[in-house]
């Protein structure tokens, strides 16, 4: 007792014929199918290539198009002229031109011989198929299909629409219950025969000649009404891409086949030399019966596929340009913002850089140069300090600092003095940690050597820009973790904010502050705001800083840490 | 965009993509056959057109890399050409030669030739265009020859695939990137930048658009707009009616220019730019006195000036080239469905 082997071929006819030989050779009889549209020529020396080989004969040649009812009838009569020729086959298996044999024909025939009444066919209820392209299923067999779907796209979308508006049905025969799976099976002599010689096969051949794809459903649903035991799985390891295309295996596949343990595989890329020089040479096989395994070759699939469909996290390049908000995590990690803190502190970078492991930049965005952390000139990935460049594209700028650095945390700080244009970026980024000291911006400025005017109009235009984009970080879209605080609020009792900013940077670490980052003097401040409440300029961001607060804070606090329990 | 204005823009590309295959007919008057092995292409073989001038260092390895990932025939212009590129070509078993002393930039610096020899010889082949200091590679491409490649793109329906140019440099000043005629010049010009690339939708030729690199970093540091564009289409399976529109960075028609979108599932490849191997130096000078290679001369005067000061482009943060995973890893190519 044997297994049978048809071949559908279409091209590539000489690996066909190589593995035609291999089967031959060591003791399964082959049945060819040369597809009607090869050209003599090419059939003759395929002939001509075998025909030293008892074993293999040639079977009838449809024309064969995808999806259509030839391809079945094909296999009908290869199958018929299998059984007929080849009395000692007990299993026929249905192989393509591009298949190719994993392991021995041994352990395939001692392995079908310890299961003699399995049938090896993937076959599923409509219901439970998953990989249905175009999301016709069920409507497969009870829809009709006169226009090709590969050639006539439209015309076949709009005719499949107008039935479905109709409500047309078509009747399935009694007693038939629709199964689909792979077109690749290997089944008894008796099923087959069966359904071979069914006397209703008339009325099906009938019925599934327009059913869509039949060869995925004819041998899939009529197995089930003779079968006394299927294996609903198919011994030929193929793959689909994410597009529903056959995957093709090429040399460097070569560890990933012999791993499987499959029987066989398909689609073998016809010039993969490696592949087939190994897969055939005699002598290939494991010693132990082991089970084929194609879990192990789908987790790889499945992981690049995930890539292929999802990209990484906070990489933004050519090669992947994803809508606006359809991205996979708009940056890689997590990473700090401080905004206004460099202006209400001394040092505060350096202070911060104590107390967390992180990288502490100045202002990243500061309008004359990217600040970068200790001062470099360039980063990571070779992103330069330019602020011209920076500009031209803040964003990518961002996720590059991010993704370039991953495993270490970033801070930097901000100002409305600095490129805004991440504003919206940042504050709907869930890696964003955002803390705010609204209106330290104007400490500075209330120190500056300058026309009053000209302060006012800055002043003026800072406030602008921080309430624009206080505005975005109060909107109801914010994703980032957002802390907001005015400068009279934070300086009231500042040791309490920072600790909890820094737990959340550094949960782990349940190190107590001891030390404040040094204030500036905050002389004359209150003055100042008042000066410019007078001149017409109402300052909105500072929230209720008193007039004299300013000399009050430096008179006890100036150059004096405090300490934290 | 209404409909109305969406057609009369299809309609303007058209007259555009017409006027192009116009120049590229009248065109083959200024091309001088020096050696013609056409006869000797069979059905389905991939092609690869370049002009150049004066490669002779680069022309060695060049040919050995294409040949190996399975160039079947090189149709090569010589521009104004004195080295001996043209013994060299013409020693080649599988290379046509054509030379001419017109102007490249009169020429659309050169592209009026590749469409031309496109046209006549590349007719439902898969051809490559490609400068002398571009080599392509694309993910698996040390297992997988290019047939592999364009088969699995032809089943996909794909009649495209995209690249970026990367732009290699040497671990020192340009001068000390030596490379002998055949060596492999991205052992002279290891590095190359991972990130500070930007790129752009650029909604008339339906392309991405990426700028970056080291020429951006250091050259155009002023003017990022100015910056070379990176994005190009060098493998295309030819039809007569296609033509490149301004070198290699877009063809039309258009759907010709969306490799790079994510969203078609397709591999992307990396061209290997080693324009500054030691030769650069001599080369921006005589380039500038020419005035042959960019659209805005003055502009670009700077540019040459800087090159010839002998830059260290290196830095602590620039990666070195290990091979085509590596370019995946950083994002700069990827496999899309084809793994």
């Amino acid at each position: 007792m044997t297994v049978g082997f048809i071949m559908m071929c279409h091209t590539a006819l000489d690996r066909a014929a190589q593995v035609a030989r291999y089967w031959a050779t060591s003791g399964a009889p082959v049945v060819i199918h040369v597809d009607a549209r090869v050209s003599e020529h090419d059939y003759s020396a395929l002939g001509r290539s075998l025909a030293d080989l008892e074993d293999v004969s040639f079977s009838r040649r449809y024309k064969c198009e995808w999806g259509t009812w030839s391809l079945v009838a094909a296999a009908q009569s290869a199958a018929e002229q299998m059984l007929d020729r080849h009395r000692e086959v007990r299993h026929v298996y249905l192989a393509s031109g591009s298949c190719l044999p994993l392991r021995p024909l041994s352990e395939l025939t001692d392995y079908l011989a310890a299961r003699p009444y399995t049938d090896f066919i993937e076959s599923v209820t409509t219901t439970e198929v998953g990989w249905t392209v175009g999301g016709i299923d069920i409507e497969r067999f009870t829809l009709r299909f006169p226009f090709s779907w590969k050639k006539q796209r439209r015309l076949f979308d709009r005719y499949v629409e107008f039935q479905r508006r109709v409500g047309f049905k078509r009747r399935i025969p009694h007693g038939l219950v629709p199964h689909l799976g792979s077109q690749w099976w290997c089944l008894t002599r008796q099923t087959l025969s069966a359904i071979l010689q069914d006397p209703d096969r008339d009325l099906y051949d009938r019925y599934f000649k327009r059913v869509w794809i039949p060869d995925e459903s004819y041998f899939q649903t009529l197995t089930r009404l003779y079968a006394t035991s299927v294996e609903s799985r198919s011994l030929t390891l193929t793959k689909f891409d994410f597009q529903g295309k056959p995957h093709i295996f090429y040399d460097d596949h070569l560890q990933l086949l012999r791993r499987s343990d499959c029987f066989v595989a398909r689609k073998i890329w016809p010039k993969a030399e490696r592949l087939y020089s190994t897969f055939l040479a005699p002598g290939n096989g494991s010693s132990v019966m082991a089970e084929p395994n194609p879990a192990k070759i789908d987790r790889l699939f499945s992981k690049s596929i995930e890539r292929r469909t999802k990209g990484r996290p906070g990489l933004y390049m050519q090669s992947r340009f994803p809508k606006k908000d359809h991205e996979n995590g708009k940056t890689s990690a997590p990473y700090s913002i401080f905004h206004g803190f460099s202006d209400l502190f001394e040092n505060f970078d350096g202070w911060l850089a104590k107390y967390v492991g992180a990288r502490v930049h100045g202002h990243l965005f500061a309008p004359e140069r990217a600040e970068f952390a200790g001062g470099e000139e360039m980063f990571n990935g070779c992103l330069t300090d330019s602020a011209v460049l920076r500009d031209y594209n803040a964003r990518a700028f961002l996720t590059n600092v991010i993704w370039n650095s991953r495993g270490e945390r970033q801070c930097f700080m901000s100002s409305p003095r600095d490129n805004q244009d991440n504003n919206w970026f940042t504050a709907t980024d869930p890696n964003a940690q955002i803390s705010v000291i609204s209106g330290a911006w104007a400490l500075p400025l209330s120190r500056m050597n300058e026309n009053f005017a000209t302060i006012r109009r800055e002043a003026a235009r800072l406030q602008k820009r921080e309430l624009d984009h206080l505005e975005i970080l109060r909107s109801m879209y914010v994703k980032a973790r957002v802390r907001i605080w005015s400068i009279a609020e934070f300086i009231e009792n500042p040791m309490e904010p920072l600790q909890t900013i820094i737990d959340e940077i550094s949960p782990r670490s349940t190190r107590r502050l001891t030390e404040a980052p040094q204030m500036v003097d905050l002389a004359g401040f209150g003055q100042f705001l008042q000066n410019l409440k007078n001149q017409g300029m109402q300052p909105l961001v500072m929230g209720d800083f008193p007039l004299d607060e300013g000399a009050r804070q430096t008179a006890t606090r100036r150059g004096r840490p405090y300490l934290v329990k | 965009m209404s409909v109305q204005s969406a057609w009369r823009a299809a309609y303007r590309l058209r007259l555009k993509r017409r006027q192009l295959l116009w120049r590229a007919l009248r065109s083959r008057h200024a091309l001088q056959v020096q050696h013609n092995q056409t006869a000797q292409i069979g059905r389905g073989d991939i092609l690869l057109f370049a002009s150049m001038r004066n490669e002779a260092r680069r022309l060695p390895y060049f040919l050995q890399h294409y040949r190996q990932l399975g160039v079947r025939h090189f149709l090569i212009v010589l521009n104004d050409s004195t080295d001996e590129s043209a013994e060299i070509l013409r020693a080649q078993p599988d290379v046509s030669v054509w030379s001419t002393q017109r102007s490249y930039r009169e020429a659309r610096f050169g592209m009026d030739w590749m469409n031309w020899l496109l046209m006549r010889y590349g007719r439902r082949h898969w051809c490559l265009t490609v400068d002398a200091d571009e080599l392509l590679v694309y993910p698996g491409c040390d297992t997988r020859a290019l047939p592999a490649l364009t088969g699995w793109l032809e089943a996909r329906g794909a009649s495209a695939m995209a690249a970026m140019m990367l732009d290699m440099y040497p671990e020192g000043p340009l001068s000390s990137a030596h490379s002998a005629p055949g060596d492999d010049p991205t052992k002279a010009l290891p590095l190359f930048d991972t990130q500070g690339y930007s790129w752009e939708y650029q909604p008339r030729f339906g392309n991405i658009s990426i700028r970056g690199g080291p020429r951006k970093r250091v050259f155009f540091a002023k003017h990022p707009e100015r910056a070379p564009h990176l994005h190009k289409v060098p493998l295309i399976k030819w039809d007569w009616r296609y033509a490149y529109v301004s070198s290699t960075h877009v063809a039309l028609p258009r759907h010709l220019n969306g490799g790079f979108d994510l969203r078609s599932g397709l591999p992307s490849g990396v061209l290997l730019h080693s324009k500054f191997l030691d030769g650069a130096l001599q080369r921006a000078r005589e380039e500038k006195a020419r005035g042959e290679h960019f659209t805005h001369r003055d502009r670009y005067n700077a540019y040459y000036d800087r090159i010839s000061d002998d830059p260290d482009l290196s830095c602590e943060h620039s990666a070195r080239y290990r091979g085509p995973e590596s370019l995946i890893a950083h994002g700069l190519m990827r496999a899309g469905d084809w793994t």
